[in-house]
């Protein structure tokens, strides 16, 4: 058997980068104590959006167009459609005091038909399913890096093999977690999503940091959307193609604690599960089995975290409660 | 110290009338209709002509009325499922995996002992197991929760994704029919749910289960009990309840009526099984028991309207050329209009300007 173990490494950073930035953007969420289920949804706006704008680019510029601009659009477009849900799911938890899980499931339907919706009326209004021409798509899923960085043995594979996503994805991962864990306003944050009566009482402004929150976090959810489209998928749209992606998001964001940092590993990993199918065939393991092995070890993780107790473990402990000012 | 009074205020409403509350409600949804109005304009439709072809089209042929009662079993049985479980505070996302399993369980039956036993024993046994095996799956969080708290949101979602994939590992698999073919064969009659009014019979056993569980949250002592977890862990615990057994016996009554629904899917609407079989509806239930505030016979009109917006969707697409998709789209609106207006029935605005009196009339 000769297992290429250089790229299925690689292989793996690239399937779990779009789960990162899913994940990414609802641990930014979760912190403030607001549990939405809408991942899914933001991500198939995301992901449609993100792909409609850079189509749109692709043919008012031609063979003028830019690619690295084309990046910026597509990851800009994702974003605000990813704020703009979530904006919705904000107004109506935050200011209105709907319930969170049915708000953010309302979320995924609304997003979900809204992502296949737009997708579906640009492919009868263009004749035909709308993908990025050659000359821009290596922009997004091609190595950034020169060659002759690329050829260093095994370093090269392992560290410069990669499109722009992985490396902006690592640095939105990190400077998170140093926002979250290192500066005021990420402990007020925190502080926010453990006891928001207690950080109201304290001065903070309780529904600003939800607001913002949720809408950060919604928009990098969504950027892991046309991250998937434009690098896993070949910049092309199938109505299925995001289906399950942000609820594996949302189960990593339990496997790795609550913490970016953690999920970066977490995601190469879940990456890693994903393909492990193509890389390690099995006649006695089938490739459905392989599928829910994230979800189980999630499972595992959820169960031992709720039985050790341990402090640093614990989710956010105002999370998925409402806070209503008038009643603490 | 900012001593103005706020820009706007707001005060709770102890009693609403009746009346109000209804055209507040009904306002949210014109606004709804509107919007989704305004967005089959956006797309070059004549948005009059594509709302009455959603709100008449599905019940002017036999297949369309069947269909709506078809689809309303489901999403009606599945939001009856998670009645029990909303009313305690439990939060079940689970209902989609709860399906599946149930619909995975009493297919086992169907395609292994079709031939050895008579038709009505056969359906029965299918029921059974499919109630059994919801309620299991359903049962392993509300275990966990009851014994260490683990956050069942979370804990059934993932299930849900296990459950798909054991069935989608059944349908490539042991269970495929053709080699390569990745279906399950249909089931032979014997195991096929008989028709009324050319649907399966299941949705008469829905519409009964409307009233049984109106009964059972209104009247019954389970139902009490329910009520008092829900509204406090500490009361119940202190009016002597046990809690434990409340909260995973509750679970397993809704997972049990979710293998229900499955079996109902396998047996009667589908015919055979297959992984996408819940195909979303546990999703949707959540939200048709949400809005109809776990009352049943709410939920009877709620889920009518969903299921016709996502039928009549079907025709716009054929007539009009609008990617059906759109149904979920206005059914997201909806959804966040009607969620969001009963905010304004439970509490009023105050503006600064206005005077306290002026804004008590409101």
């Amino acid at each position: 058997m000769n297992f290429n173990i250089l790229g299925f490494i690689s292989a793996a950073v690239v399937a779990g980068i779009p789960i990162l930035f899913g994940t990414s953007g609802e641990i930014l969420t979760e912190k403030s104590g607001h549990l939405n289920l809408g991942v899914e949804g933001l991500m198939y706006m995301g992901g449609a959006f993100g792909l409609i704008g850079t189509y749109m680019y692709q043919q008012s510029a031609g063979e003028s167009a830019m690619p690295w601009l084309a990046v910026v659009i597509a990851l800009l477009v994702a974003f605000l459609f990813g704020a703009m849900g979530s904006l919705i799911y904000s107004f109506l938890t935050v200011s209105l005091r709907v319930n969170q899980n049915v708000t953010g499931l309302a979320l995924t339907i609304f997003g979900t038909g809204l992502g296949k919706f737009a997708c579906e009326l640009m492919r009868v209004k263009e004749g035909g399913q709308i993908f990025i021409q050659n000359y821009l798509r290596t922009a997004f899923s091609g190595p950034i890096f020169p060659k002759a960085m690329q050829d260093i043995p095994v370093l090269g594979k392992l560290l410069f093999s990669y499109n722009v996503f992985v490396y902006l994805g690592l640095a939105m991962a990190l400077a998170m977690h140093l926002f979250i864990s290192k500066t005021r306003k990420g402990l007020y944050l925190q502080a926010v999503g453990e006891n928001p009566a207690t950080a109201d009482a304290a001065g903070i402004n309780v529904v600003r940091y939800k607001y913002l929150a949720t809408v950060i976090g919604g928009g990098i959810s969504a950027m892991g959307g046309v991250v998937y489209v434009m690098t896993t998928a070949g910049t092309v749209w199938s109505p299925h193609t995001l289906d399950g992606k942000g609820w594996i998001s949302v189960a990593l964001v339990i496997f790795c604690l609550w913490s970016p940092a953690k999920a970066i590993w977490g995601s190469f990993l879940f990456g890693a599960l994903n393909l492990l199918f193509l890389w390690l065939p099995s006649r006695y393991i089938p490739t459905q089995i392989y599928q829910i092995v994230p979800y189980i070890v999630t499972v595992l993780v959820l169960i031992l975290v709720s039985i050790r107790q341990r402090r640093e473990d614990q989710p956010p402990a105002a999370l998925g409660l409402p806070y209503f000012r008038e009643e603490r | 110290m900012n001593t103005k009074t706020p820009f706007i205020r707001l005060a709770k409403r102890e009693n609403i009338a009746k009346p109000k509350m209804w055209l507040i409600r009904l306002a949210a949804f014109a606004l709804a209709i509107l919007i989704g109005m305004i967005i089959y304009a956006a797309v070059g439709a004549d948005p009059g002509k594509a709302f009455s072809l959603i709100f008449f089209s599905p019940f002017t042929s036999k297949i369309g009325r069947r269909q709506i009662l078809r689809n309303i079993t489901t999403l009606l049985g599945t939001g009856l499922a998670l009645a029990p479980c909303f009313k305690m505070k439990y939060w079940n996302i689970g209902a989609e995996g709860q399906i599946t399993m149930g619909a995975m369980a009493c297919s086992f039956f169907a395609l292994k002992f079709a031939d050895r036993m008579l038709s009505p024993v056969l359906l029965i046994v299918m029921a059974l197991s499919a109630m059994v095996f919801g309620a299991l799956w359903a049962g392993i969080p509300a275990f966990f929760k009851a014994h260490w708290n683990t956050n069942e949101t979370l804990f059934t979602l993932m299930l849900n994704y296990i459950a798909i994939g054991i069935v989608a590992w059944l349908q490539g698999g042991p269970w495929e029919g053709v080699p390569g073919s990745q279906i399950i064969p249909m089931f032979s009659k014997n195991a096929v749910l008989p028709k009324l009014l050319g649907v399966h019979i299941g949705w008469i056993v829905i519409f009964i289960l409307v009233f049984l569980m109106f009964i059972y949250l209104k009247f019954t002592k389970h139902g009490y009990e329910i009520a008092v977890l829900g509204e406090s862990e500490n009361t119940a615990r202190y009016a002597g309840m046990n809690v434990r057994k409340i909260t995973i016996r509750t679970v397993m009554l809704s997972g049990a009526i979710c293998g229900l629904v499955g079996y109902f899917l396998a047996a009667g609407a589908n015919g055979t099984l297959n992984s996408s079989i819940a195909g979303g509806v546990g999703f949707t239930a959540i939200t048709v028991a949400w809005l109809s505030q776990l009352n049943p016979f709410a939920m009877v009109a709620v889920s009518l309207l969903i299921v016709v917006l996502e039928k009549g969707a079907g025709s716009v697409y054929t007539t009009l050329g609008v990617p059906s998709t759109a149904s979920e789209v206005i059914t997201g609106i909806i959804l966040f209009c009607m969620l969001g207006c009963e905010f304004f029935i439970n509490y009023r605005l105050i503006f600064r300007n206005r005077k306290e009196e002026k804004a008590d009339e409101l």
